[in-house]
């Protein structure tokens, strides 16, 4: 926890920052799509059998 | 900008050796951050620190990719309708405030020559109170303690406000009331005075708070247990940005460690998310002890290599604490893959 104290602009941080943030929103939105397209073909995959009963 | 990102034979001034390990570290990470609830993210910063990486940069770093995760599981808490943004706010402001209170404390204990002995007290007081709080509600309920999986997922509505959370809400009713998820309508002096205090603790005990703060909101505000894990994670990601921030300015967040870490724990989170839904928690929660006891360990016996310029032991240690965090997880999807086969067999049978 950073508190009180008042960061300085520094726009080099600034997008460092931002870059992890647009990583973890494209993760989400990429990996949620992957599992939609592939995640029941996956379970079949790895259950040898009726994964749509789940 | 991409050119100073991709530099060299590796990603981010990162070899490819080391871009694989951190992906699947990562991997690990998130396998047990998504199935335990938590349990993952302390794991990164010793690890680098085993790697040689400077504290700041470890810190910096593992600050960083708390952030990162603490954003993903924000998203994902959203989508369940489980953050309150009217509570996180308000909760924001408070312990902003708290902690920088808190901090003055301690400077204040330091003058008179105070400070350790009556931060030790509370450290035992607070963990003890926490604890038995906790431990007696679960005991209470017949339930496992901590965070229910199944119950996280269930209807708002259906949750049972806590008697001590009851009272609060009926005893202090100074406006402006608000009302918030889970149909809870309390002062918004009450939920100040509860971020103020849980600030005041985390800026005395140097802690971030999370420990402090989700029973706080369940048991002093009322909030559903849900929505209470979302809210957190959502003053997390402000607290974290921040953190990560300041840590940056000094050259301290490493992207060639985020970057590979974040991609492999996304993943795993997933995953791990998705086995609590076959697997039951308590049956993995004595490897979880277990990881966490062989953790410390290997923490220890890593600070004693590099204390006596011993480089095997200083692998030892490393070896160890990626290995706990290992097996525990290769434990948890072996143990759901084994448990859907069983499931699928039984029911080919029953068809028959």
């Amino acid at each position: 926890m950073a508190g009180l104290t008042v960061p300085t602009w520094d726009p080099e941080t600034a997008v460092l920052i931002g870059t992890i943030l647009l990583e973890a929103i494209a993760l989400y939105v990429g990996y949620g799509g992957l599992e939609r397209v592939f995640g029941s073909r996956l379970m079949q995959f790895l259950v040898g059998g009726d994964a749509d009963a789940r | 900008m991409l050119g100073s990102l991709l530099d060299g034979l590796g990603i981010l001034g990162t070899s490819p050796e080391m871009l694989a390990l951190f992906v699947g570290f990562g991997l690990v990470v998130g396998v047990l951050f998504g199935f335990f609830g938590m349990g993952g993210s302390f794991l990164v910063t010793p690890a680098l620190l085993m790697l040689d990486y400077p504290a700041p940069v470890a810190v910096g770093s593992g600050m960083a990719f708390v952030f990162g995760t603490a954003v993903i599981a924000t998203l994902k808490h959203h989508d369940l309708g489980q953050v309150d943004y009217k509570l996180g706010v308000i909760m924001i402001t408070g312990t902003t405030v708290g902690i920088e209170a808190g901090r003055a404390s301690v400077y204040h204990l330091e003058s008179l020559g105070l400070a350790g002995g009556v931060i030790s007290v509370a450290y035992v007081v607070l963990l003890g109170g926490v604890g038995a709080v906790v431990t007696r509600d679960a005991l209470k309920n017949d339930g496992s303690g901590g965070i229910d999986h199944e119950a996280a997922d269930q209807d708002l509505s259906r949750y049972e406000t806590p008697e001590i959370a009851k009272t609060i809400q009926q005893t202090v009713r100074i406006p402006p009331m608000v009302t918030l998820r889970g149909d809870v309508r309390v002062s918004v002096w009450v939920i100040t005075a509860v971020a103020f205090a849980t600030g005041l603790l985390s800026g005395f005990l140097g802690v971030g708070g999370g420990f402090i703060r989700m029973p706080a909101m369940i048991y002093a505000i009322g909030v559903p247990v849900p929505v209470a894990v979302g809210t957190d994670l959502f003053e997390i990601v402000f607290s974290g940005g921040l953190g990560s921030y300041l840590y940056g300015q000094g050259g301290g967040v490493d992207l060639g460690i985020v970057v590979p870490l974040l991609f492999g724990s996304a993943l795993g989170a997933r995953v791990g998310s998705a086995a609590t839904a076959v697997v039951d928690a308590d049956s993995i929660k004595i490897y979880f002890g277990g990881m966490l006891l062989i953790g410390a360990i290997a923490v220890a016996i890593g600070e004693v290599g590099a204390y006596v310029g011993s480089p095997t032991l200083e692998l030892l240690g490393l070896v160890l604490v990626i290995g706990a965090a290992v097996v525990v997880a290769v434990a948890i999807l072996y143990t759901t893959i084994a448990s859907l086969r069983e499931t699928g067999r039984q029911e080919m049978t029953a068809a028959d």
